[in-house]
């Protein structure tokens, strides 16, 4: 039996015989090829950062964002196809906005989580659609549910994490995350170490240039998601550029 | 005919007493039980008390007919909220849900609502919805035709964090003196007492004495 998917690939409302989706498969393939994303919870703020691969000089400088706010404590993180994250964008926002017009308060991350991973997986089950070409990392931080940490797939399965990775070199960053302690990692700590993972990850020889872009929520910026607050920025870049001088001079001797 | 007008064709009205207060570990809620239309008394025994969730109840005032319509609704709305999302429903969510149906349909009802409750979050509170629909939070409110009898008796008894039965008695007297002066305030006193472990109901009648008769629960 061929597992390409002679056929069973047109649509996503058809499985193959040995039981895939290949839409669903083809969609993940998508955001392999994005930039490295990833998502750090430590013990009281997420963090989370993208090795944002930059195609051309001639784009401005925050063309292409990655990371967004959904609401004023929850934080968005794209992978993969990035026209197809900002609808999702816009789906999160919109839920956000109508939980708040009716309960007057921002949706809790557990909530916002499931209606958007329903959603995802709503474009996996038709012929008429396409499965969406991007994954999803949410990030909240309040004072009664402490730091949260979601990630979505094409597929629409999502979990909690403690630290998660998407994109080319999800792997690698995988493998630093899970030497480290982040239950009880401090907020410097957990921004250190997020500079430090997208500098490591990033190939040189593959691609030339990129832009670290972070954004945490958390105790210490007063429970709010911010995009690159300047203290926090200049440390991540410190210890990225850190690390990669490190490894520099290892592959010297 | 001279008896026509009037109560053959007024509406239900709970021309009411209502009032909630906040206290150490809950909210005591209490009403009285007259359900008019005009002058004619159509329930003596009414329950203005309504449940929206355990831990969350409603005191009406107005229109019979639409606040038990709208409390239906957002204890609908709540009991599927709770469902989706296995929690409790917080008392300020239910506040809000009650606020959306009075100020959209401002025009076309009659009611003003006391939204009281216990959560985890913020424990005993007590959020009030006068006739346009604004939303408010009290430590204490009154409402009803009743209390624009009492707002000096509330005035100079009440005060901050009370033990439950100092604020249950602040809460019995208030509303004797609400039926006792107006018309169409009376019957009975319903009182409910919710804290983190759900509601206690107690019905206090009014002797001839002004003195009152704890009755079951």
């Amino acid at each position: 039996m061929s597992s390409i998917g002679t056929g069973y690939d047109l649509s996503a409302s058809q499985f193959s015989p040995d039981g895939k989706v290949f839409q669903v498969n083809y969609a993940a393939k998508a955001v392999e090829k994005s930039g490295t994303v990833v998502g750090i919870r430590g013990k009281d703020c997420v963090v989370l950062a993208v090795e944002k691969i930059i195609t051309s000089p001639l784009y401005e400088e925050n063309a292409a964002s990655r990371i967004y706010t959904v609401d004023k404590n929850i934080g968005l993180v794209l992978s993969g196809l990035l026209a197809d994250g900002i609808k999702l964008l816009s789906i999160a926002r919109e839920e956000a906005t109508n939980y708040r017009m009716q309960f007057d308060r921002t949706i809790p991350l557990k909530i916002l989580n499931e209606r958007l991973s329903a959603y995802i997986h709503a474009y996996t089950l038709y012929s008429a659609v396409r499965p969406f070409g991007a994954a999803v990392i949410l990030a909240s931080w309040d004072e009664v549910n402490g730091a949260q940490l979601y990630k979505i797939e094409p597929s629409g399965s999502s979990f909690g994490y403690f630290g998660c990775a998407s994109g080319k070199a999800k792997q690698q960053a995988k493998t630093e995350l899970e030497k480290l302690d982040l239950k009880n990692m401090s907020t410097e700590e957990v921004v250190k170490n997020a500079g430090r993972i997208i500098y490591q990850v990033h190939d040189e020889l593959k691609d030339k240039e990129f832009k670290l872009e972070l954004s945490m929520v958390g105790k210490e910026v007063d429970g709010l998601h911010r995009i690159e607050p300047s203290i926090w920025y200049e440390m991540a870049i410190e210890a990225g550029n850190a690390a990669k001088k490190e490894d520099d001079s290892d592959n010297e001797v | 005919m001279v008896f026509e007008d009037d109560w053959m064709n007024a509406p239900h009205s709970t021309g009411t007493t209502i009032m909630a207060v906040e206290f150490d570990g809950g909210v005591v809620i209490g009403a009285d039980s007259r359900t008019s239309t005009g002058t004619y008394v159509a329930n003596r025994v009414t329950d203005k008390l309504t449940r929206i969730t355990d831990k969350i109840y409603c005191c009406r005032s107005g229109s019979a007919a639409d606040t038990q319509a709208v409390a239906d609704i957002v204890a609908y709305s709540l009991n599927y909220h709770e469902n989706q999302t296995g929690e409790e429903p917080l008392v300020a969510e239910a506040a809000s849900e009650f606020r959306n149906y009075c100020y959209n349909y401002r025009e076309s009802l009659l009611a003003g609502i006391i939204v009281a409750g216990w959560d985890e979050k913020l424990g005993g509170q007590v959020y009030s919805i006068p006739l346009g629909g604004m939303l408010l939070r009290q430590e204490v409110t009154i409402g009803g035709s009743g209390s624009s009898y009492v707002y000096g008796f509330i005035r100079e008894f009440f005060k901050k964090n009370m033990k439950k039965e100092d604020c249950v008695e602040f809460v019995k007297k208030t509303v004797q003196h609400a039926m006792y002066h107006d018309g169409s305030s009376g019957g009975v006193c319903r009182i409910g007492i919710i804290d983190k472990n759900g509601i206690e109901r107690r019905i206090y009648f009014a002797t001839d004495g002004g003195s009152a008769i704890q009755a079951g629960n």
